[in-house]
């Protein structure tokens, strides 16, 4: 007999997750720093931010995919359902991932392999997880490659992946991401190497999936359509930590972080303006992981930025509501909420 | 519906502007050879049949998906590629048939801005070498002033004159684009081809280098052709757009017009695909079946017709010509636009 869970508890549970690099001699830079957030059941939780933000470095300490020369997480716990990941073996990860946390990446070519057809790859993990025949295998990966909406599935199942289109090859790790029944999908970038007319494709198969299989879903994207389509909440990054957290609601309609607010109105909208209207931007770049300001990370761009926010880190504050905020200033910043119709 | 009442004008879009640039009937097929003679066995028709024209100043943004030749289309107007058929008459002369040593003098007048402005610096040239050459391959100014110039260029891009000096792995992403701006720029060209030029920037530093792309147009009365596969980037800084499926022109409109009121059944699809920002509005959205056909063997009729949602028996028979549906305004479909 196993026990009724708790239908809101998190199904995944990152607590203060720091993953450091080493760059140079006994040099390490923390690429994730602190990073918090925790996932649902039938939810979807984007982690936004920018090149360099740390957001797909999350993804990959998630899965423990990280070379080990390279990257180690040095701090912090991920819980599955209750249980710490962080320092079980490696063949018990084995075993989480795919049964229990899939992912699909921005390239399907670099987790599909050339020389298998798609068919014998889906029933392949189908096996690994669970005990079937290779018949029974092959049937439940053609049964995936439908779900996934690839047409003539049964022919499809033997065409190697260079056969395929580029939608089609991310329909089809989808599939094989999806064939254990994860409780949990990561989705680095799933979309953003595809046009947009399949883009459309996918994202609707995703949320389709999800209704169905109920799985929690981590979306890791630099797209804040794709987010504001997909989530329910939404993790901002920068340069390594969490800047803000919010319903999608919130931090679209009512950004604290001035970060947040500044992506935000940079973003070109379309079909809203009569007239053509410059562009917000943020100036400057994101800053380099070994030569970050002193205080706020973020200071050297922003526009609100007094003394007091280089003296020190702002911590992560978290409000009443549920959201959290990095910034010293938030409460007396009147940032501009990002209007319906401008 | 406003039909025009010339129907002449609908053969030339756009006619009676002061044109820089005329494209008729470009077609440009790459080869694919095989078998163990290695004969051409057949062709991906990456640009098949495109008219349009660009009036001086204008900024025209052309759009399209992955397939669409829009690419093909730019290199072929700058002869990056040699067109396989059709006319690219720029300020008068028909480029497309010009010698290497009159080309020159063109070259000069035309430039292109890059996606990946790093693979087109080379790594071991400095700012300064990098500049210099575009100007004294052209002949513009002296070597002792050249300087001059090249902490002009970098100062018009936004960046310091400091950086005179550095080599490309030292700048950013966003850096490095204002630098490819700044080599297109240095020999004071008429004409700009921008190939995806924010599409690889982060979302704030894309939105810095088009506010500059907007200033620079403005600042030089610069001619644009804008290729993007972003439609919001798009409609923010192009006067007219022009959008691409599989080699054809399926629409071209003033900005504000086609964004509004798309005519082509492949643009309503494209706009409602794109994923809103706007979380207050929700859309009701086309999502359209199946992958774009292959250009080695595109559809009969309409290509086009094997993926839209209101195609019938004659669009596999029909070649939908493009048809004024409004004022500059053509589509290229016999449902939406009339035969």
């Amino acid at each position: 007999m196993t026990e009724i869970a708790d239908p809101a508890a998190p199904l995944l549970e990152v607590d203060d997750l720091q993953t450091s690099f080493v760059v140079g001699e006994g040099q390490d830079v923390r690429a994730v720093d602190g990073v918090s957030f925790a996932v649902r059941p039938g939810e979807t939780i984007a982690i936004v931010g920018e090149s360099g933000s740390g957001k797909s470095v999350t993804s990959l300490s998630i899965m423990r995919l990280l070379p080990k020369k390279v990257g180690r997480i040095s701090r912090g716990t991920i819980k599955l359902r209750g249980r710490n990941i962080v320092d079980i073996p490696e063949n018990e990860m084995r075993a989480i991932r795919g049964n229990d946390i899939g992912m699909i990446f921005q390239e399907p070519m670099t987790s599909l392999n050339p020389v298998h057809t798609i068919g014998t790859q889906i029933a392949e993990v189908v096996m690994q997880h669970e005990k079937v025949n290779k018949t029974k295998a092959h049937e439940r990966a053609v049964e995936m490659l439908e779900l996934v909406g690839i047409p003539e599935p049964r022919r499809r199942a033997n065409n190697y992946p260079h056969e395929m289109s580029g939608g089609m090859r991310q329909r089809a790790m989808i599939a094989m991401a999806l064939s254990c029944e994860p409780s949990v999908l990561i989705a680095d970038e799933p979309t953003t190497a595809l046009d947009v007319t399949i883009q459309a494709q996918i994202l609707d198969l995703m949320r389709g999936l999800q209704k169905k299989l109920g799985m929690a879903i981590v979306f890791i994207t630099h797209d804040l359509g794709v987010v504001a389509e997909m989530a329910d909440r939404v993790v901002v990054m920068y340069a390594g930590q969490v800047v803000e957290t919010g319903t999608v609601q919130e931090i679209f309609t009512k950004p604290l972080m001035p970060y947040t607010s500044g992506l935000m109105q940079s973003i070109p909208r379309m079909g809203k303006s009569e007239t053509k209207v410059r562009l917000q931007t943020i100036p400057g770049y994101v800053p380099l992981l070994t030569k970050l300001p002193s205080g706020c990370r973020f200071r050297t761009r922003c526009s609100f930025a007094t003394e007091a926010c280089a003296a020190q880190e702002p911590p992560l504050e978290v409000l009443d509501s549920g959201r959290s905020v990095r910034c010293i200033r938030w409460r007396e910043l009147d940032l501009l909420t990002v209007k319906a119709t401008a | 519906m406003i039909m025009s009442s010339d129907p002449k004008v609908a053969e030339q879009p756009a006619k009676g502007r002061d044109q820089l640039l005329h494209v008729a009937n470009l077609k440009k097929y790459f080869p694919i050879r095989g078998g163990v003679l290695n004969r051409v066995v057949n062709h991906v028709k990456a640009v098949n049949d495109v008219t349009f024209d660009i009036a001086r100043g204008e900024v025209v943004g052309l759009v399209g998906e992955s397939g669409s030749g829009k690419t093909t289309v730019g290199r072929t107007i700058l002869r990056l590629e040699q067109a396989t058929e059709g006319s690219i008459d720029f300020d008068g002369a028909d480029i497309n048939r010009l010698n290497k040593p009159q080309m020159r003098r063109y070259r000069k007048r035309m430039q292109i801005v890059f996606q990946d402005p790093y693979a087109s610096l080379n790594p071991r040239e400095k700012i300064r070498t990098v500049l210099g050459h575009a100007l004294a391959l052209h002949n513009i100014g002296t070597p002792s002033d050249r300087d001059d110039r090249i902490v002009a260029l970098l100062e018009q891009v936004g960046l310091s004159s400091d950086y005179i000096n550095r080599f490309p792995h030292e700048f950013s992403g966003g850096q490095r684009q204002r630098i490819g701006i700044a080599r297109a720029l240095a020999v004071e060209p008429e004409f700009i081809v921008a190939d995806e030029p924010v599409s690889a920037l982060d979302v704030s530093i894309q939105a810095q280098v088009i506010n500059l792309m907007d200033d620079l147009r403005e600042k030089f009365s610069l001619t644009m052709l804008f290729i993007a596969h972003d439609l919001a980037v798009v409609e923010h800084i192009s006067d007219r757009v022009i959008v691409m499926y599989l080699g054809k022109i399926m629409e071209i409109a003033p900005t504000r017009a086609l964004y509004r009121v798309p005519n082509h059944p492949y643009t309503q699809a494209l706009l409602s695909a794109v994923p809103n920002p706007d979380i207050t509005e929700r859309k009701e959205r086309v999502i359209l079946k199946g992958d774009i056909p292959s250009p080695i063997n595109p559809p009969s009729g309409c290509v086009f017709r094997t993926r839209c949602p209101i195609a019938i028996a004659d669009c596999a028979s029909i070649v939908p010509p493009l048809k004024q549906v409004a004022p500059d305004h053509y589509s290229a479909c016999i449902r939406t636009a009339g035969v």
